[in-house]
């Protein structure tokens, strides 16, 4: 029976169908694991003390220590593996859980992540008191809060103290904005300025117009600045005295209290006394952090504002760089060149294009556009900061030009196919009207290929905003110190390196020294990542089914 | 296709009053915009490639040489040279005498800038010669009382108002009181070897009566290359290296620990002298082709590798290789004779090449790893005897035997480059054997760089190989499925669903396979193998199971909605063989199975092995082939289908005999297409292995490929450097592959749509 059952064709056709079903579970099971490890990073988890009896101990040492952190993984072990590594541990069964706790007091232990055997752990319980501090460095803080004092001297402590951190922290949060705003604003501002001037200087003695007359100029106005700073330097100076003034002392895990400026800590809760309505707002509170905030600690903490602001501004430039020139290329290709051999050649060209290595593009970014013509705008027109190199070196414009010879043919393609589907009633009818060629290509036939082009566009962003390789041979930095747009004239700075989402992923995920500590920020950019791009392809396949209809509608 | 750009005239020409003229004008310009935009976009695609082409141009380029300037031999009457050497700029010369003279002279016109005296005890004179490091230019003179003198020649820039100035002089980093070599004080040196470094110098010499001295000094300070270094004081051990005769050449080799001595007779002694105490013989064989004999003997840069020319001409390069009998000095390669006496080699200072002159005038540049000869000319009708090869490779002067000097310019970017250097086995310095090997990386000047890009594309491919591995059974029957006997409504579904999966970023896919699924790989290894077999056991139980349900529960789901109902099963079955994952590995495996793996069958596991990256970089190409493969074959004409199944075929008979046949073309580009992404596909690779050169089959090992390797050494390649021009090569070749697979497979499409649509 099996065997006439083979002979149907029946299994073959199950098993292709499993393959359908394994594609589908590979795709959604993939953007599943991102989407929920990317999510539910922000929650804040139950934090758990219990006892932990040590694997080897000895009658000297202490049997047993507090432990006091989230649990973030396990995963089962077998006992041999165990053996090992030299623990031995008495159970019937042939593998045990061990379990990944973030116990977080990088200062005071080394590391943040610890695995723990299962069966070791004891009085597992969830004391509301607990505290969590994000530190802006050491990472997390876990432990019991003692006491709140204010220069040395103790104004808190016990059950009044927690009210009293929340309130303090509010405070030096705002001192903490507004010596940020001078820093990052003014003093950003002010040495920019002077790095004009320095340059100006050296233009004048290159140009041989280093007059005293002309120096004396650039003097005051450095004087003025150096005035300028100095108001700002004092007021800073005011600030972080007012901002180092607090301090609390916790209890860690060990039973060790340590002293913690309040100006180190960027947001502290009690996360097991927390209702879910509190819960949710914290959830929100963070992930609005992630979004708007500066990276801190190598990347590993804090926002990713930069890295999505440089990733959207690279890939807008691009798009005002792409967009025209792919329209003017598949217009020419459809509408203008005789159609023959030499079109259908350059036609599989433009297609085959897109399937060039982008790494490829790189390269020739690199070469050409860095080293080649930003050596020569710099020798023409930046002399006078040479040897630096203005231009001559990776930037954002750089960048987006590349992928813009790398996104060309899929706007090309996506607008020739616009073009191609209008129908040639309509063009002939326009003509037939006494229309010229450029106005029935302007008036006609363009706009309804605006769709088309839009469809082009978008694709092109989908692929330039995920496409990482030749970024970093052009462009994309780790940690960039200032935004390529900023108050500072002329406002757009096309020069700078950039920060970007899917360098972030790559650079986080795989140089960073806390690779534990840093695995869920990672999924976190990139769920922002993928929804992004997949957003963008849907509004494509959505405009490009609409625009079928619209034609359909026509034809007809 | 009609051309619409045929009406353009017509409506041109009909247009007469003011107004249609400023019309005209517009749709002129317009035109020709268009023409000017459209062909210069197309124009700047094809840049990329010429611009590849253009950079890697000057690496198959041979070299050049001019001459700028011929001189008498300045002060020749102050004694016979010994040696002629050049400083960086190639403004000044210098030239030691016999007669204790040190004759620094402008370089384009023979002037003389200063001369020297070298310091030499009372009534001695100079009876022998050698150089340590030629960048260091350190040097020692063997005396004719048994001493030796160690000196150096330095030269400082000066920025004057009237431009840069050089200055030279001759120091002595040891003081200027001679080191003794023999005691008895009155037998001359013959023959001299130096070697030194920061902390010790090996002095080795042959005296008139036959006997081989070794002088070790230890520096009691570091020996500095700064300017105004102090004079150090160092211990001194000498001793005798007995049983040595008939020396004519010696030299001693970069860790000062193998004497080398060239005899008379065409051979070549080895000998340990890394513990004073116990110096032995290690080898000695002849070096030269019978009947001729050793007339230079020198090192390549690096001072490991021996260089010997002889007096027919022939130049063949030496070093020791570690065999289980022990070191031996192992022939490397020959390089093209020049066919009379070898008169002097020089090498280059910073890379492996090197220059030799002969007897009857002539001049050579070689290059030992690219086994290139780079220049041959004949540059003199006498018989040329000493050469200086300036430290950037740049300049050379000669002197021959008319005591004329002549000095060139040579233009040899890319010596080092060769089309065996990339594609062939080579034997480098230190190695026991010839090999693939790709070392780019160079933290001194002594450093031998291996630009095999062989590694690279042997990782490519198999990275690309274990991609396709992975992908393409999924692909292609899930295509097949998905076009043939799914149902629509669900096909409406499925296809953008997997399609969307070629917009996800590779530097995600790469993230979750070196970050989530190489661990997970690693813990359930016997888990992920026995899914190839419980998965599709699973599936066809359960298939079987359904066919033998009532039919009323059956015919609830409709057909083509079988994948979905796979999906629970598939689910099951996975979770099913990682939960029996760790039993297994305990049955099986005594609870280890990389252990095992290593233990059993010798084979290495490396965490972000090839198995990871094809499964990631199989996911990043399914999409590619799946969307493909789902057009050719859901575009077959319903005719033939039709046909087949009138004529009492099955579904899958129809299938196999008539659609997949029609639709074999469409497969065939969906490959080439999806091996094409495979094969430049950077990120996944980047991270998702150990980015390690290996030439190695195992799917448990990872690679590295020309892609990463692009993406990883750019940043730091010198512009312009062969390493530089190396990378545009492995661009260059990336580019021409991916773009030959696509045109082909799009021809194959583009026929197979004509076909179609005969049909």
């Amino acid at each position: 029976m099996i065997k006439k059952w083979f002979k149907t064709g029946d299994p073959w056709i199950w098993l292709n169908a499993a393959a359908v079903s394994a594609s589908l579970i590979i795709v959604i099971g993939l953007l599943l694991l991102i989407a929920v490890q990317g999510l539910s990073h922000f929650w804040p988890k139950a934090v758990m003390q219990a006892q932990y009896m040590q694997a080897n101990a000895t009658e000297s040492k202490a049997a047993s220590i507090r432990l006091i952190g989230e649990i973030h993984n396990d995963e089962e072990v077998s006992i041999e593996q165990l053996k090992a590594i030299g623990i031995n541990i008495k159970t019937d069964k042939e593998t045990v859980t061990r379990l990944l706790i973030k116990t977080g007091n990088r200062d005071v232990s080394g590391a943040d992540f610890k695995w723990m055997l299962q069966p070791y752990l004891t009085e597992k319980n969830y004391p509301e008191d607990i505290i969590v501090l994000e530190r802006r460095e050491w990472g997390n803080f876990y432990g019991y809060l003692k006491t709140i004092s204010n220069n040395g001297k103790i104004i808190a402590s016990g059950a009044n103290a927690w009210p009293e951190l929340e309130k303090r922290l509010l405070r030096t949060e705002a001192l903490y904005q507004e010596i940020r705003d001078i820093e990052k604003g003014d003093i950003g501002s002010i040495n920019y300025k002077m790095e004009k001037l320095r340059l100006a200087k050296r233009r004048l003695e290159l140009d041989k117009e280093d007059t005293a007359e002309n120096l004396a100029k650039l003097t005051t106005r450095r004087k003025q600045l150096d005035k300028e700073y100095a108001v700002l330097a004092k007021n800073l100076e005011d600030l972080y005295s007012q901002f180092n003034q607090g301090s609390i002392s916790a209890e860690t895990m060990s039973g060790k209290v340590i002293e913690i400026p309040l100006a180190k800590i960027v947001r502290a809760y009690q996360p097991n006394a927390l209702n879910l309505f509190e819960k949710i707002v914290l959830y929100f509170q963070k992930v609005g952090e992630f979004i708007f905030d500066d990276p801190r600690e190598a990347n590993t903490e804090g926002g990713i504002f930069p890295a999505i602001f440089g990733t959207v501004m690279m890939v807008l430039l691009m798009s005002v760089l792409v967009t025209p020139f792919g329209v003017i290329a598949a217009v020419y290709l459809r509408e203008y060149a005789k159609q023959g051999a030499v079109t259908r050649i350059i036609r599989i060209a433009v297609n085959n294009l897109a399937g060039v290595p982008s790494i490829v593009y790189g390269v020739f970014g690199l070469g050409f556009f860095i080293y080649f013509l930003g050596g020569n705008i710099d020798q023409l027109f930046y002399a006078e900061a040479l040897p630096s190199p203005t231009f001559g070196t990776p930037g954002i414009l750089w960048s987006s030009l590349t992928l813009a010879i790398l996104t060309v043919p899929v706007v090309i393609v996506a607008t020739e196919e616009g073009l191609s589907r209008i129908p040639r009633a309509i063009r002939e009818g326009s003509l037939a009207l006494g229309a010229t060629k450029a106005e029935t290509l302007w008036r006609t036939v363009l706009p309804m290929a605006t769709p088309s082009m839009m469809t082009g566009m978008i694709l092109a962003i989908a692929r330039a905003a995920g496409e990482v390789a030749p970024l970093m041979l052009v462009g994309v930095v780790k940690l960039a110190p200032s935004l390529p747009l900023d108050m500072n004239a002329p406002f757009f700075h096309l020069e700078r390196k950039f920060m970007h989402l899917g360098f972030h992923i790559y650079d986080v995920g795989f140089q960073s020294p806390n690779v534990e500590a840093a695995r869920p920020l990672v999924y976190a950019t990139a769920f922002l990542l993928i929804g992004v791009i997949v957003l963008l392809n849907l509004s494509a396949i959505y405009i490009r089914n609409r625009l079928r209809e619209q034609y359909r509608a026509v034809e007809s | 296709m009609s051309n619409p750009s045929n009406s353009a005239p017509t409506a041109a020409r009909t247009l007469t009053t003011k107004m249609d003229r400023s019309r005209a004008i517009k749709n002129r310009i317009t035109s020709i915009s268009m023409a000017v935009g459209g062909v210069s976009v197309i124009l700047s695609i094809v840049l990329i490639f010429f611009y590849l082409a253009y950079v890697v141009y000057p690496l198959f380029l041979s070299a050049e040489m001019e001459k700028s300037a011929g001189y008498p031999l300045p002060a020749a009457t102050q004694g016979k040279t010994l040696h002629l050497a050049i400083e960086e700029q190639n403004r000044i010369a210098v030239r030691f005498t016999e007669q204790a003279k040190a004759i620094f002279f402008n370089i384009k016109n023979g002037d003389i800038v200063k001369n020297i005296d070298i310091a030499l005890p009372k009534k001695t004179n100079i009876s022998s010669f050698t150089t340590s490091r030629l960048a260091k230019g350190v040097i020692a003179f063997g005396l004719s009382n048994g001493q030796a003198v160690f000196a150096q020649h330095k030269y400082k820039t000066r920025y004057l108002v009237e431009g840069k100035k050089i200055i030279p002089s001759l120091i002595y980093p040891l003081g200027e009181s001679p080191i003794e070599m023999d005691e008895s004080g009155n037998h001359a040196l013959t023959h001299i070897a130096l070697m030194h470094d920061e902390e010790r110098a090996t002095l080795v010499a042959y005296t008139d009566d036959n006997r081989l001295l070794l002088n070790q000094l230890i520096f009691d300070d570091e020996l500095s290359d700064e300017e105004d270094a102090e004079e150090i004081s160092f211990d001194s051990t000498l001793i005798e290296i007995p049983n040595i005769q008939y020396v004519n050449k010696l030299l001693i080799d970069n860790s000062q620990s193998l004497l080398y001595v060239a005899h008379n007779n065409g051979e070549v002694s080895l000998i340990d002298i890394s513990d004073l105490s116990d110096i032995q013989v290690l080898e000695r064989k002849r070096v030269v082709p019978d009947g001729t004999e050793i007339t230079k003997f020198t090192f390549l840069t690096g001072e490991i590798s021996l260089l010997i020319g002889d007096n027919k001409g022939n130049l063949s390069q030496w070093f020791p290789v570690q065999k289980e009998t022990g070191l031996t000095l192992s022939h490397i390669r020959d390089f093209d004779s020049q066919h009379s006496a070898i008169t002097d080699i020089v090498t280059e200072q910073r890379r492996k090449g090197f220059a030799a002159i002969d007897d009857k005038g002539q001049f050579a540049f070689y290059h030992s790893t690219a086994h290139r000869t780079l220049l041959h000319e004949a540059i003199s009708e006498s018989r040329l005897n000493f050469l200086a090869v300036s430290p950037r490779a740049n300049t050379f002067i000669t002197e021959d035997d008319k005591q004329q000097v002549q000095f060139w310019h040579v233009d040899n970017e890319h010596p080092e480059m060769s089309w065996s250097v990339i594609w062939d086995q080579i034997w480098y310095e230190s190695y026991p054997e010839p090999s693939y090997t790709w070392q780019s990386s160079s933290a001194s000047n002594d450093f031998e760089p291996k630009f095999s890009l062989m590694p690279l594309a042997f990782g490519t491919l198999k990275a690309a190989f274990y991609a396709m591995l992975f992908a393409m059974p999924l692909a292609i029957m899930g295509a097949i499925y998905t076009a043939y006997f799914m149902a629509p409504k669900m096909r409406t579904y499925v296809k953008p669903t997997i399609e969307i999966m070629e917009a996800l970023p590779t530097v995600i896919l790469g993230f979750l396979a070196g970050l989530w699924l190489a661990p997970i790989i690693e813990s359930h290894l016997p888990g992920v193998f026995s899914m190839l077999i419980i998965l599709p056991a699973g599936v066809l139980v359960f298939a079987f199971a359904w066919k033998s349900l009532p039919k009323d529960i059956r015919t609830r789901v409709p057909d083509g909605w079988q994948a979905a109902l796979l999906i629970p099963v598939l689910l099951f079955t996975g979770w099913l063989s990682m939960a029996l994952s760790l039993p297994m590995e305990q049955f099986f495996f005594n609870g280890d199975m990389k252990m095992w793996l290593g233990d059993s069958l010798g084979l290495h596991y490396d965490q972000r092995n090839s198995l990871v990256v094809g499964i990631a970089m199989g996911v990043a190409v399914i999409p590619t082939i799946f969307s493909i493969t789902e057009d050719a074959i859901f575009s077959v004409p319903k005719n033939l289908t039709f046909g087949s199944l009138a004529l009492g075929a099955t579904p899958w008979q129809t299938l196999i005999y008539v659609v997949i046949l029609t639709a074999s073309p469409g497969i065939f580009s969906a490959v080439m297409i999806g091996m094409g992404r495979a094969v430049g596909e950077t990120m996944i690779v980047l991270m998702a292995t150990g980015n390690t050169p290996v030439m190695d089959f195992s799917v448990f090992q990872g690679m590295r490929t020309l892609a990463a390797n692009v993406a990883v050494e750019m940043p730091e390649a010198e512009v312009a450097s062969t390493h530089y021009r190396i990378l545009f090569l492995a661009a260059l070749v990336l580019f021409i592959f991916t773009f030959m697979f696509n045109t082909v497979a799009e021809i194959v499409r583009q026929r197979l749509r004509k076909k179609y649509s005969s049909l």
